[in-house]
């Protein structure tokens, strides 16, 4: 029987949403939260320990979180690790990646997780280790721990893996060598016939394609320099007018702070459902620093604060609405003749 | 000026000007500090973060 370890949140650990995401880790015997619904799909392999850990503690304490783990397996063998999975939760989706990538690295067994193909922990570990594609939030959990159990079974039987899109895990850039009937030249020809008869061909190299932004000139002072206050951290007046949705939102707001000295507790508030908004409600310049630029206006550090603060929820937000929502809101400011944006994420 | 707690998230959608925030839930305040310090906490990261974009 092979000895498998499992790491979870506190959300899927069922310790609890937000308000425990700063739980410090925790060691568990057996499969405990979503371990358990692997339960009879792994061959002669069982879950022997679970570790659960708030997502807002992992990201933020990254090497005490794996010096806890470290110290917790110190006495345990096992044969192969499963995090997640993570779907499109970015903390989640970085705890998962983090540490499959420690796992393999200081014990030297396979440990996989399982995310959706937006969540930006793919590009950041899909080097390191295998990433399985599963659907975008946990009402793909069913399928999510079918593909994993599965591919859990064939790395553990030692089968030799398929192309990467067969075994539905994203590429991990590293080229083998395979025997085909035709060699290069001719697979290419036939690709390229394929692409000008718009036929379906199916490419052997899949080209990366990274984010490019090209910076901004700087600016030549502070001091006559417009400055806008963005926010992705849901931050709102209270009510919520515009109805921004807590998560995976398609639009976002504008709303008139040029009266304001800051943002206050009862007439600003947060909408976002991927943190613990408590401190947010009760002071939402911790979010969105109106309070201090202000200031630094009155004290001429910068020129003026633009008169609108522009909000949306960045949680579980597609990349291709993100996209373009910014770029909607970088020509609305760019119009109004803003030199420089402070932009807050949570 | 991307103000962020997860800055490789920031990092790999391609952002070119980013400075790390104090913590998820409270990007550019702390509850744990006393007001003053909380104040100057702010001002610091607000002010890094600015200067950033002289640069």
């Amino acid at each position: 029987m092979k000895k498998i370890v499992f790491y979870t949140n506190q959300f899927f650990g069922q310790i609890g949403g937000e308000d425990k995401a700063y739980t410090e880790p925790q060691f568990h015997e057996g499969a405990v939260g979503n371990a358990k619904a692997f339960d009879g799909k792994l061959d002669d392999a069982e879950i022997i320990a679970t570790f659960i850990c708030g997502d807002n503690y992992y990201v933020e304490n990254m090497d005490a979180v794996k010096n806890f783990i470290k110290g917790q397996l110190k006495d345990i063998e096992f044969d192969f690790f499963i995090a997640g999975p993570a779907f499109n939760a970015g903390r989640f989706g970085i705890a998962c990646g983090d540490v499959c990538k420690f796992i393999k690295e200081e014990y030297n067994v396979q440990a996989i997780t399982g995310l959706y193909e937006e969540n930006p922990a793919v590009e950041m570990y899909k080097k390191d280790i295998y990433i399985l594609r599963v659907g975008k939030s946990a009402a793909g959990m069913r399928k999510a721990v079918d593909i994993m159990a599965e591919f859990t079974n064939k790395l553990q039987r030692g089968e030799k893996l398929g192309s990467p899109t067969e075994e539905q895990y994203y590429a991990s850039g590293k080229r083998i060598n395979v025997f085909k009937e035709k060699n290069g030249a001719e697979r290419a020809v036939e690709m390229l016939l394929k692409r000008l008869n718009n036929e379906k061909y199916e490419t052997e190299l899949e080209i990366s394609v990274y984010e490019k932004v090209e910076p901004a000139p700087p600016l030549k002072d502070l001091k006559s320099a417009k400055i806008a206050l963005c926010t992705s951290g849901g931050i709102v007046p209270l009510g919520n007018p515009d109805h921004i949705p807590a998560a995976t939102a398609k639009i976002y707001g504008m709303y008139d702070i040029s009266q304001k000295d800051r943002l206050s507790e009862g007439e600003f508030e947060s909408v976002h459902a991927g943190y613990d908004p408590v401190y947010a409600n009760k002071d939402p310049n911790r979010v969105a620093p109106l309070d201090l630029l202000r200031k630094l206006s009155d004290e001429e550090v910068i020129g003026e604060v633009y008169p609108y603060l522009i909000t949306t929820t960045g949680n579980s937000t597609s990349v291709a609405d993100a996209t373009r929502m910014g770029k909607e809101i970088a020509e609305k400011l760019s119009e109004d003749g803003v030199d420089g944006v402070i932009l807050t994420s949570t | 000026m991307h103000i962020c707690t997860v800055t490789p998230i920031s990092k790999t959608v391609g952002a070119a000007r980013i400075y790390p925030a104090q913590a998820i839930p409270y990007p550019t305040g702390n509850p744990d500090l006393t007001i003053e310090k909380e104040d100057k906490r702010k001002r610091d990261i607000v002010l890094n973060a600015l200067n950033l974009l002289l640069q």
